[in-house]
């Protein structure tokens, strides 16, 4: 499914030295950090992409096009089915003002906004060292931000109203 | 999970596709040579991103061919380190939750038995892990079906050269049989040894 090129055909600026090991090439991949996309705006290209494919009916099937096609149909499909698919550039620019207030790294915003993290766990999960980091009324204001301005899908909100009757109760006795 | 990498290559462009715009050839070729492919130490392209500079382009004497330089950038699915994914399992075997996670586009993700939920053992039976939850109640086996969703962080990754190697090796009589054995050209190690980690039902409030 996936073909390895030789490494003579392109080059990567910057990346034409002697293999790095895959540690330190990472660590240059963390720094670059300009360059993450999130996957609703990889989502957006891939639909615009399709509907341009669409519209030049022609050489679709063409053998060449082949792993395009396999490539953005998987990858239309993963996407789907998370979160992601209910942004909007509106959305998002509102989700990561809010966030500036909590001093998360690109990283870890990054995450929230794919993820869309419903529980404390999930949150611990993404922000690290978050029991150092935030308190539990942080968490718990971060866990607001993220649920009520990123939309869920439709059937999780239901299931997320009948969990938040849940949580109230919890919170009473503490 | 996605990274936009910038990167240099020359295009050649048949002549009887001159008719069409230079733009548009070069983008749709520069999709077929990296749409599913994996560039060494990169990544998995995705497709082609924009086009940011286009160089002059030559003809070479004899070939009618057009050979432009391109700087271009491409959506390249590459998690960073520590990163959060969620996959489906799709298989397990005595080495590891593995072959196992699958993302629809890409496949080759392992789970090492060490970072799966400790205690965990491998129940032959159905060929699963299962994780042995311990509870007051009693330890509860919590199994590790294929076809479900699982979170996992990424902790490592390898890239493999899988160029061809030229015909000067010493074996190369024997190697008569048909594929040498296929290397991923692109492996993940997952793990789910924290809490949160492990299928989404495992987690989810009921």
């Amino acid at each position: 499914m996936e073909v390895h090129l030789s490494p003579g055909w392109i080059q990567t600026p910057g990346r034409s030295d002697p293999p790095v090991s895959a540690r330190s090439s990472w660590d240059d991949r963390k720094d670059a950090n300009s360059a993450l996309l999130s996957n609703y705006e990889v989502f957006q290209l891939l639909t615009d992409l399709k509907e341009q494919r669409k519209e030049s009916g022609k050489n679709k099937h063409s053998s060449g096009q082949q792993n395009l096609n396999t490539i953005t149909y998987e990858t239309l499909k993963y996407i789907s089915k998370t979160p992601c698919r209910h942004q909007s550039p509106e959305i998002v620019r509102e989700f990561l003002t809010a966030l500036k207030s909590h001093k998360l790294t690109k990283a870890e915003k990054l995450q929230l906004l794919n993820h869309r993290p419903v529980t404390a766990v999930e949150i611990q999960l993404m922000v690290e060292e978050s029991e150092e980091r935030l308190t539990e009324e942080q968490i718990e204001a971060l866990l607001h931000t993220v649920t009520s301005i990123l939309p869920a899908e439709p059937e999780a909100e239901q299931k997320k109203n009948t969990n938040s009757n849940v949580a109230m109760d919890e919170e009473d006795p503490a | 999970m996605f990274v936009l990498v910038e990167m240099v290559d020359t295009v050649r462009i048949p002549p009887w596709q001159f008719e069409r715009k230079l733009n548009d050839s070069i983008a749709e070729e520069l999709n077929k040579k990296l749409a599913n492919k994996v560039v060494y130490n990169v990544g998995l392209c995705i497709c082609l991103f924009d086009i940011t500079k286009l160089e002059d382009a030559y003809v070479f004497p004899g070939d009618g061919a057009s050979h432009t330089k391109v700087h271009f950038r491409c959506v390249v699915f590459h998690p960073f380190l520590d990163e959060i994914l969620i996959g489906k399992i799709k298989g397990c075997s005595p080495e590891g939750v593995h072959g196992n996670i699958s993302l629809g586009f890409f496949d080759d993700i392992l789970i090492p038995p060490e970072s799966l939920q400790q205690p965990a053992k491998f129940d032959e039976a159905e060929q699963v892990w299962v994780w042995e939850y311990e509870t007051e109640e009693g330890a509860h086996d919590l199994y590790m079906d294929t076809g479900e969703e699982i979170r996992f962080r990424v902790v490592d990754e390898s890239f493999v050269d899988t160029s061809p190697t030229g015909p000067s090796s010493a074996d190369a009589t024997t190697s008569s049989e048909e594929l040498p054995k296929k290397e991923a050209p692109y492996t993940l190690v997952g793990s789910i040894s924290e809490p949160g980690l492990g299928l989404l039902s495992w987690w989810t409030s009921n």
